[in-house]
């Protein structure tokens, strides 16, 4: 609190007198006013991914006050903020955004069938495996024929004509809301919630399909109902296929016979897979230690059988979602799970169970232990979680109430919290640019390799747990390299653009004044002007948020 | 492939003679090159984790056990010799998988060893909270703030060093998370390039931006200690491995070698996992003060079609295979010196499920390569696969503690105290694998 104090205060001196900022006087007049500057820094570095320099302008015009009011009401409300005509007029160029489900999984198949034509030209259609056999047919796999080199080069082919372009645009996507979206929230909530139900690009046809998977199941619902959010993910097509529940069929199921001519992957289906069902309960609602056991999974597991993909609208290409029931595969038995007798019900054993699932006290701490780290500190108090539970519970797990909660919250607040928690690449990878007043480049390849290197490859989390949100599981000699190699070459590049680095790192600690503190400022303006942009931002207080 | 095959095989033959005998190009370098400033080989450990559950059951398939070839169906590799791609035979019960076939040399040579049907005690089926218990070595206790191998990095006998233990990966593993420096060499070409933060001024800038307290200074001090270390590391591996190559094209052919003299030299065909192998077993090889590496490789997690002698899981078998003989070979006489322990938090059922995979078990099986290795074994007590012996009437019962194998080897191959052991896995009192994993 003290150091809070004296940092404000120095800046008012430092700032005022030096950088002859717009209106310094109307936020720095009182105690008050720096500590509601430094809670606005605080919303903009937990609540959205770091200020940028319209940000701090927008603040200093208004007085820190009146614009935080203002930010916190609109976050929570993002469908009243006007999206800026850039960033709609990019959204709009990228074509694959509205392909639809079957669309996107023809054109993955076109990989398979690519492989299978430069083999054989004449067996094509028939052969190709179907895409809902996910890493059943895996066309990365390749082939062992004598043509292999040919099948390899014709899906490489492929895979850079119809795989490629969709799962860049999603990237393209994500990163220009991210960066550019006035709805910062709702982007810091979509990427959180994608990763509490993470899907994989690299499981088969998953590829193409987590860009929708994004749009479709989880952007509608961060702040909606977590029942609509899990339903809405147990039945996407990228779930249904990650998680293997696609294929998960009754013991002594039998493909019928034109399905098995049609695919001869689907023809080995006989049985349980447990997957989803763990998962399901370990990581998107219960938690491990939520109480269920072995048998509670295999019976969930069998719950769910017929939950799948409806392989013959996907074949044709219809539109709309393509989950389906079949009945055909449900095991139509009695099942005992978690203490209760589920009698036969098809579809709707599994959506008593996602009801049961997201009502259940074990889910509403899990659910707020992680929201409260991911937005407040990497070991929360416990008393915040205990109220975040209880505020899910009593609004029948309303996400916007929970995230109203959290952010109206003492703990959220308070001054020890500020600039303290490690950023994840991805973090610090979007505050960059934002602190720059950078828009999302054209190309998007250089900060998804970014991303890749640092070892968080965007939509690229192997496991179903995603990535962790702790200091712990980034900072390390490797990640403090890379930041420093990020901002310098960022600088480089800015210099090579005819940008003089000098007024670059002026214009950065002017235009975000408050967020440096005053030993900051002193160490990088006595070393050499070249050197500190990037000083800038391998500061602790960019390093951190 | 076959090149590489027949460069391990020929090699065999001169292994008897030492262990500097598998690389001869390496070895004639090292006889030229000046003499290191060590008192005497440190001795190493490289731990290897699959993460996702690798499934033991094909790695180390119990071929004799009557139960296998009826819980296995589709997937159940065929006995040795009986068909196309049946397993190469380590013992009357057991035998490897074929995609391994690169590390039966090693086998062979009595480098190369197995503990089956061992792991955690605590029953877990979560990838997650079973890998965190691995890597504390504290299984069933979550509140553990450190891993295993830092603490055991504190408890080394002998001189503090910034790279005495080095992670390869891109971030910090739970294994190694505590109090103790740990180096980073990160993964793909470019690991070792030198970065901005190699530029002496930016350092000294950013020392007085982080000060001397806080993590950052932390990191920074232990970024800016281990690279330099690492750098010159490497060069020195870089200048031997250039030297072998100079070797290999003048004596093609030599020891009944291919001509081909990039085969000869060892630098690896293979992308990934292999390259960045090769480049940690040198780095380790090239700093006298390294003993501890870790690593990860993850991928096992083999729900669907996980397939039998070829396809998914056999794929990425291959590909640990030639990423484990990159190593050796990057190691090269450090070898004599190394135990390489591969392990994974659990094991996969028992029975092939409904999809032609295997889900969540208990028991796997740990490998054990190196020098100071008593390999040529299947070591561990069998449970067998009867249904009365399975865990929960589906899983291999674990009846080794993953604690009871590495036990024996940072006791008697890394010299730790019994009071030390107590500090690396408080609470474990053994038991420890009966017989001897290490040669005396």
């Amino acid at each position: 609190m003290i150091t809070r104090r004296r940092l404000a205060g120095g800046l008012f001196l430092g700032t005022g007198a030096a950088c002859g900022l717009a209106h310094p006087l109307v936020w720095a007049r009182s105690t008050d006013a720096l500590s509601e500057t430094s809670r606005a820094l605080h919303a903009l570095n937990r609540l959205a991914y770091g200020p940028r320099p319209a940000d701090i302008q927008a603040l200093q015009a208004q007085g820190a006050q009146t614009w935080l009011n203002n930010f916190l009401a609109e976050q929570l409300e993002p469908q009243k903020l006007i999206m800026p005509t850039a960033l709609a007029s990019r959204l709009q160029g990228l074509e694959t955004l509205e392909l639809s489900q079957a669309e996107l999984l023809g054109r993955y198949r076109r990989v398979a069938q690519a492989a299978t034509a430069a083999a054989s030209p004449q067996a094509s259609e028939a052969a190709a495996p179907n895409a809902m056999d996910g890493a059943m047919s895996n066309p990365t796999m390749g082939s062992a024929s004598a043509d292999g080199a040919n099948a390899e080069a014709a899906q490489a082919r492929a895979r850079r004509e119809y795989v490629r372009p969709v799962v860049l645009q999603a990237a393209q996507a994500r990163l220009a809301r991210a960066i550019e979206s006035p709805a910062q929230l709702q982007e810091v909530l979509v990427e959180f919630w994608f990763n509490h139900f993470n899907v994989f690009i690299g499981k088969g046809p998953v590829s193409v399909l987590a860009g929708a998977y994004e749009r479709e199941a989880v952007r509608p619902h961060v702040l909606g109902r977590f029942r609509d959010l899990l339903g809405a993910t147990a039945k996407h097509p990228a779930m249904l296929l990650y998680l293997d529940n696609a294929q998960s069929v009754r013991p002594g199921y039998r493909v019928p016979a034109l399905q098995a001519m049609a695919n001869p992957n689907a023809a080995r289906l006989n049985g349980l897979n447990e997957n989803y069902a763990r998962e399901l309960m370990e990581l998107h609602t219960l938690g491990v230690d939520g109480g269920y056991t072995q048998q509670d999974v295999t019976e969930l597991a069998r719950m769910l059988t017929g939950w799948t993909i409806d392989g013959r609208s996907a074949r044709l290409g219809r539109s709309g979602p393509l989950f389906v029931f079949d009945p055909s595969r449900h095991d139509n038995s009695v099942k005992h799970w978690m203490g209760q007798t589920i009698e036969p019900a098809g579809q709707a054993e599994g959506e008593r169970a996602l009801d049961l699932l997201a009502a259940h006290p074990a889910t509403a701490r899990h659910i707020a232990f992680k929201m409260a780290q991911a937005f407040v500190a990497d070991q929360p108090p416990a008393a915040l979680v205990g109220r975040l539970a209880e505020r899910f519970l009593s609004t029948q797990g309303d996400l916007k109430a929970v995230t109203r909660e959290l952010i109206a919250s003492d703990e959220f607040w308070q001054p020890q919290r500020y600039g303290v928690k490690f950023k994840t690449p991805y973090h610090y990878l979007i505050s960059s640019l934002r602190a720059l007043g950078l828009g999302a480049p054209t190309d998007v390849g250089p900060l998804l390799q970014v991303l890749a290197q640092a070892g968080m490859p965007l939509y690229g989390a192997q496991t179903p747990d995603g990535y962790k949100n702790v200091a712990g599981a980034w900072m390390s000699p490797e990640a403090l390299a890379q930041r420093v190699q990020f901002a310098t070459s960022l600088a480089d590049r800015r210099a090579r653009q005819g940008a003089r680095l000098e007024a670059d790192a002026q214009r950065l600690m002017e235009a975000l004044g408050p967020l440096w503190n005053p030993t900051t400022r002193e160490a990088v303006n006595a070393e050499p002007a070249p050197m500190r942009l990037a000083l800038l931002l391998s500061s602790p207080e960019f390093m951190k948020r | 492939m076959l090149r590489r095959r027949q460069l391990l095989c020929s090699s065999a033959a001169a292994w008897a003679t030492g262990a500097y005998a598998l690389w001869p190009g390496l070895s004639t370098a090292l006889a030229t090159a000046p003499p290191q400033a060590q008192s005497g080989p440190a001795q190493k450990l490289v731990v290897v984790m699959l993460r996702g559950a690798v499934d033991g059951l094909s790695v180390v398939v119990p071929h004799g056990d009557a139960e296998y070839r009826q819980s296995r169906g589709s997937i159940a590799l065929p006995a040795p010799g009986s068909a196309d791609g049946s397993v190469l035979p380590l013992d009357p019960l057991f035998g490897l998988h074929p995609a391994l076939a690169r590390l039966m040399p090693l086998w062979q040579r009595g480098h190369l060893g197995f503990v089956h049907a061992s792991g955690s005690p605590d029953p877990t089926r979560s990838h997650f909270d079973a890998q965190d218990y691995m890597e504390t070595g504290t299984p069933g206790r979550k509140s553990t703030p450190d891993g295993w191998m830092n603490r055991l990095l504190a408890q080394l006998p002998g001189p503090v060093a910034p790279t005495r233990a080095v992670n390869m990966g891109p971030t910090p593993p739970r294994i190694l998370a505590g109090g103790a420096a740990v180096a980073n060499l990160g993964v793909g070409p470019r690991a070792l390039e030198a970065k901005a933060i190699d530029n002496p001024e930016l350092q000294a800038a950013l020392g007085r931006l982080y000060g001397r307290e806080g993590d950052l200074a932390r990191t920074l001090q232990e970024t800016k200690e281990s690279r330099i270390e690492m750098g010159r590391s490497m060069a020195m591996a870089e200048a031997r491995s250039r030297q072998a190559q100079r070797d290999a094209q003048m004596s093609p052919g030599d020891n009944g070698r291919s001509s081909d003299p990039s085969a000869d030299a060892g630098a690896p065909t293979a992308r990934g996992f292999a390259a960045d192998a090769l480049r940690l077993g040198q780095l380790i090889q090239a700093d006298p003060h390294t003993q501890l590496a870790f690593t990860s490789v993850g991928g096992w997690d083999t729900h669907v079609n996980q397939g039998g002698a070829r396809g998914a899981l056999s794929n990425r078998l291959g590909s640990l295979g030639e990423g484990l003989e990159s190593l050796v070979q990057g190691l090269g006489d450090a070898f004599e010196h190394t135990v390489i322990v591969v392990m994974s938090e659990f094991g996969r059922t028992v029975r092939q499920n409904g999809t032609g995979g295997t889900d969540h078990g208990r028991g796997n099986v740990m490998w054990l390569l190196g020098g100071p290795v008593a390999g040529g074994r299947v070591r561990g007590e069998w449970p067998g696969l009867d249904r009365s012996a399975l865990a929960d009437g589906r899983d291999l019962a674990v009846t080794t503690d993953f604690r009871g194998v590495l036990s024996p080897i940072l006791q008697q191959h890394l010299g730790l105290s019994d009071h030390a052991m107590g500090q690396v896995f408080p609470g474990f009192s053994g038991p420890i694998l009966s017989g001897s994993i290490l040669r005396s």
